[in-house]
C-alpha cells in the first residue's frame, strides 16, 4: 500500500503537468510585478538597477523569475510530449493541441524578451542571434537588427518596447492559455495545493542556493565570450550558430507545422457521439456540467451534442436522470446515450448477470477481468449500483482506470462525488460503500 | 499516508528537478567565437543610384499627360543592384549582388555579413557599387588591430562619404 502510494505520489506531476504550467505562470507573474516596479527602463540604467536589487529580497526574487521560467519551459515541453506520446491530439482534442501551439511560440518569445532586459552581455548575445535570426526572413527586420548589431543607436525607448513586449506577451499567452483549456469541462488550471506549493518552493530554494547572477554589461565594440546561458529558453542560438538562421527558421518552422498537421494527418479515433433522445431529456443540464470536453450544451431547453467534440466516454449518460435502470418502461431509454452501448444494453447485461454473488461494473482501461466494462467509471448511473443490490446482486463492486488517472480526465472524480452523495445523480443513502483507490464496494445497508 | 514517506517522496522529485534547472539555467557555458577568434560584421541598408537615368520628355509626350501629371522628367523606379565586396588579408572574404527590395525594385538594398576571423592584425578593404556600369565606385582601407572577442563593424553612409570602420 505505502509502495503504490509512493508511485501515485511520484505520478502526481505527470497528470498536472499543463496546472503546474499556471502554477508558475503565477509565480512569474508575482515576482515579474516587483522586478517591474524596482526596473530602471532606460539603457543606462537597467543593468545597475538589476544589480543593485538587494540579494534578501529583491535578488531571491529574480532568481526565482528566472528559474520559474525555466521550470514553466520543462513543464510544457514535458506537457506536449506527454499528450503526444498518449495520442491526445486527434479527433476531439485537436482543438485543444492546435491552441496549444502558439503558446509555445508565446512562451518562447516572453522568455527571450525577459533575457533581454537585463542588458548584460548574455542580453546582447541573444538579441544578436535573434536579430540575425529575423534577418533571414525578408520582413523588413533590418533597423532592429542593426540597433542590436551596434550599427544604430540604441534608446530608452528601445527598453520601452521590450519592457512592453515582456508584460504584452506573457498576457498574450495567459488569453492563448484560456483559450486552450475552453474545449475542457472542468479544466485543470490548478494544481494539488502540495503539488504547486512544493514546485515554487523548490524554486524559491534553488534560487537561494544558486542566486541568479548578471553577466558583465552590453559592450557593442566586443563578442560575448564565455557564456552562461539560459539553455531552457536560449537553445535556439546555439542550434542556429551550429547550423544557419535559414536551417533554423526550416527547423522550427517545419516542427510547428507538424505540430499543427498533426491531428490532421493522424487517425481519428473510431467514436460513436452521444445521442439525444428529445423526449426523454428534461434539460436539466447534469450531462452538459459533466462532459469533460464541453461536447455537450442546452439548446432550446433540450441537450444537444456538438458530434466533433464527443469522445464517446458515456459520462452524460450517467449524469442523465433519465438512466436509472428502475424505469419500468421495457426499452429503457435515456434523454442522452451512447448508440453503440446503451443504458438500456447496460441494465440488460446486468439483468442477465444477476442474481449473483458479486457483480462488477468495470472502466475499458482498468484492464482485462471479468465484470460489465463501462467506458468509464462515471458512465454508470448509481442507481445501477441499488438495483444491482435489490435485484439478487449481495455485492457490488464498481472498478475505475487501473493507472489511477481518468482517461477521460474528470470521470474518477464524477464517480467518486456521486457516490459520496455530493453530485447528482448520487447514490442513495441506503447503499453504503467502502473505497480502496478507485475501487468500490458496495452493499446495503 | 505515511508524512515521512510523503516528504521523502516530494524530495525525491524536486530535488532532481532542482539540479536540472540549476545546472542548465547556466551551464554549459557557450562562445559563438574561438578563444583566439575576433568578428567582422558589414552590415548597411543603402538605396543605390537608379537603374536607368531620368530623362526629359518632349513636349508632344508631356502633351499627352494629364494636366496635373506633366513632370519635366520620367525617372525609371528601379535602382541598380549593389555590389559589395569585403577583403581580408588581400582574400575576397564576400563578393556579393544584393538586389533592391520592393515589388518594383525601388527599395533599400540590404547587406548583412558576419566573419569570424583569427585575432591579429588585419588589412580589410570595403568595396562597393551602388550605379549600374562596372567597377566599384566606393572603397576603404583600413589595417586594424583586433583583440580575441573583438567586433569590427563595417557599415555604410554617403552622407559620411562611404564605408565607416567601428571597433
Amino acid at each position: 500500500m505505502a509502495s503504490s502510494s509512493a508511485a501515485r505520489l511520484l505520478l502526481a506531476p505527470w497528470r498536472h503537468l499543463g496546472a503546474l504550467g499556471f502554477a508558475l505562470f503565477w509565480a512569474l507573474a508575482a515576482s515579474g510585478i516587483y522586478l517591474y516596479l524596482r526596473f530602471d527602463t532606460s539603457v543606462d540604467g537597467a543593468y545597475d538597477s538589476i544589480g543593485e536589487l538587494e540579494w534578501w529580497f529583491g535578488g531571491v526574487l529574480r532568481s526565482l523569475h528566472r528559474y520559474a521560467a525555466d521550470a514553466f519551459v520543462a513543464v510544457v515541453a514535458l506537457h506536449l510530449i506527454r499528450e503526444l506520446l498518449a495520442g491526445r491530439f486527434r479527433g476531439f482534442r485537436a482543438f485543444s493541441w492546435i491552441s496549444g501551439v502558439p503558446l509555445v511560440w508565446l512562451l518562447y518569445a516572453s522568455g527571450i524578451v525577459g533575457t533581454w532586459l537585463v542588458w548584460d552581455a548574455r542580453a546582447q548575445f541573444s538579441a544578436q542571434a535573434t536579430a540575425e535570426w529575423m534577418l533571414a526572413l525578408p520582413i523588413g527586420a533590418e533597423p532592429m537588427a542593426r540597433n542590436f548589431l551596434g550599427a544604430g543607436q540604441i534608446s530608452d525607448r528601445l527598453f520601452s518596447l521590450f519592457v512592453f513586449l515582456h508584460i504584452g506577451l506573457p498576457l498574450a499567452l495567459l488569453a492563448g492559455m484560456w483559450v486552450h483549456v475552453q474545449r475542457l469541462g472542468r479544466p485543470a488550471t490548478v494544481a494539488p495545493r502540495a503539488l504547486s506549493l512544493g514546485l515554487v518552493a523548490a524554486m524559491l530554494a534553488l534560487s537561494l542556493l544558486l542566486p541568479v547572477s548578471s553577466e558583465a554589461r552590453w559592450n557593442p565594440q566586443g563578442v560575448p565570450q564565455d557564456l552562461q546561458l539560459d539553455w531552457f529558453v536560449q537553445f535556439l542560438h546555439p542550434l542556429m550558430y551550429a547550423t544557419s538562421a535559414s536551417t533554423l527558421w526550416l527547423l522550427v518552422g517545419g516542427a510547428t507545422l507538424a505540430l499543427v498537421a498533426l491531428p490532421y494527418l493522424a487517425r481519428r479515433p473510431a467514436t460513436t457521439a452521444a445521442r439525444v433522445d428529445p423526449a426523454n431529456c428534461n434539460g436539466c443540464g447534469r450531462c452538459v456540467a459533466d462532459c469533460p470536453y464541453e461536447a455537450v450544451t442546452l439548446r432550446g431547453r433540450k441537450a444537444f451534442v456538438f458530434t466533433e467534440r464527443c469522445a464517446a466516454c458515456g459520462i452524460c449518460a450517467g449524469a442523465c436522470p433519465s438512466s436509472t435502470p428502475f424505469r419500468s418502461i421495457a426499452e429503457l431509454a435515456s434523454g442522452i446515450d451512447l448508440p453503440d452501448l446503451t443504458v438500456h444494453e447496460l441494465r440488460r447485461r446486468l439483468q442477465r448477470a444477476l442474481p449473483a454473488d458479486e457483480v462488477v461494473f468495470r472502466c475499458e482501461h482498468a484492464g482485462s477481468g471479468a465484470g460489465i466494462a463501462l467506458r468509464c467509471l462515471a458512465m454508470l448511473p448509481p442507481s445501477f449500483v441499488e438495483y444491482a443490490l435489490r435485484h439478487g446482486a449481495r455485492r457490488v463492486k464498481a472498478i475505475g482506470c487501473a493507472q489511477g488517472e481518468c482517461a477521460w480526465r474528470i470521470g474518477l472524480d464524477l464517480a467518486a462525488e456521486r457516490f459520496a452523495g455530493t453530485r447528482e445523480p448520487h447514490l442513495r443513502p441506503n447503499v453504503h460503500y467502502a473505497r480502496q483507490g478507485d475501487v468500490y464496494a458496495f452493499a446495503l445497508r | 499516508m505515511n508524512r515521512a514517506l510523503q516528504i521523502a517522496m516530494q524530495l525525491a522529485l524536486y530535488v532532481p528537478l532542482m539540479a536540472l534547472i540549476g545546472y542548465f539555467s547556466t551551464e554549459p557555458r557557450y562562445a559563438t567565437l574561438g578563444p583566439d577568434e575576433a568578428l567582422v560584421r558589414l552590415s548597411f541598408i543603402h538605396a543605390a543610384e537608379r537603374k536607368e537615368p531620368c530623362r526629359s520628355r518632349t513636349p508632344e509626350e508631356l502633351a499627352k499627360l494629364a494636366p496635373n501629371m506633366r513632370a519635366a522628367l520620367d525617372c525609371p523606379r528601379e535602382r541598380a543592384a549593389l555590389l559589395v565586396e569585403l577583403e581580408v588579408d588581400g582574400e575576397i572574404a564576400l563578393r556579393r549582388e544584393v538586389p533592391p527590395a520592393g515589388v518594383q525594385r525601388d527599395g533599400n538594398a540590404t547587406v548583412y555579413h558576419r566573419l569570424p576571423v583569427p585575432a591579429g592584425r588585419h588589412r580589410i578593404v570595403a568595396r562597393l557599387r551602388d550605379r549600374p556600369g562596372e567597377g566599384f565606385n566606393y572603397e576603404r582601407e583600413a589595417t586594424l588591430e583586433l583583440a580575441p572577442g573583438a567586433a569590427l563593424l563595417i557599415d555604410f553612409s554617403k552622407e559620411k562619404g562611404g564605408f565607416v570602420f567601428r571597433s
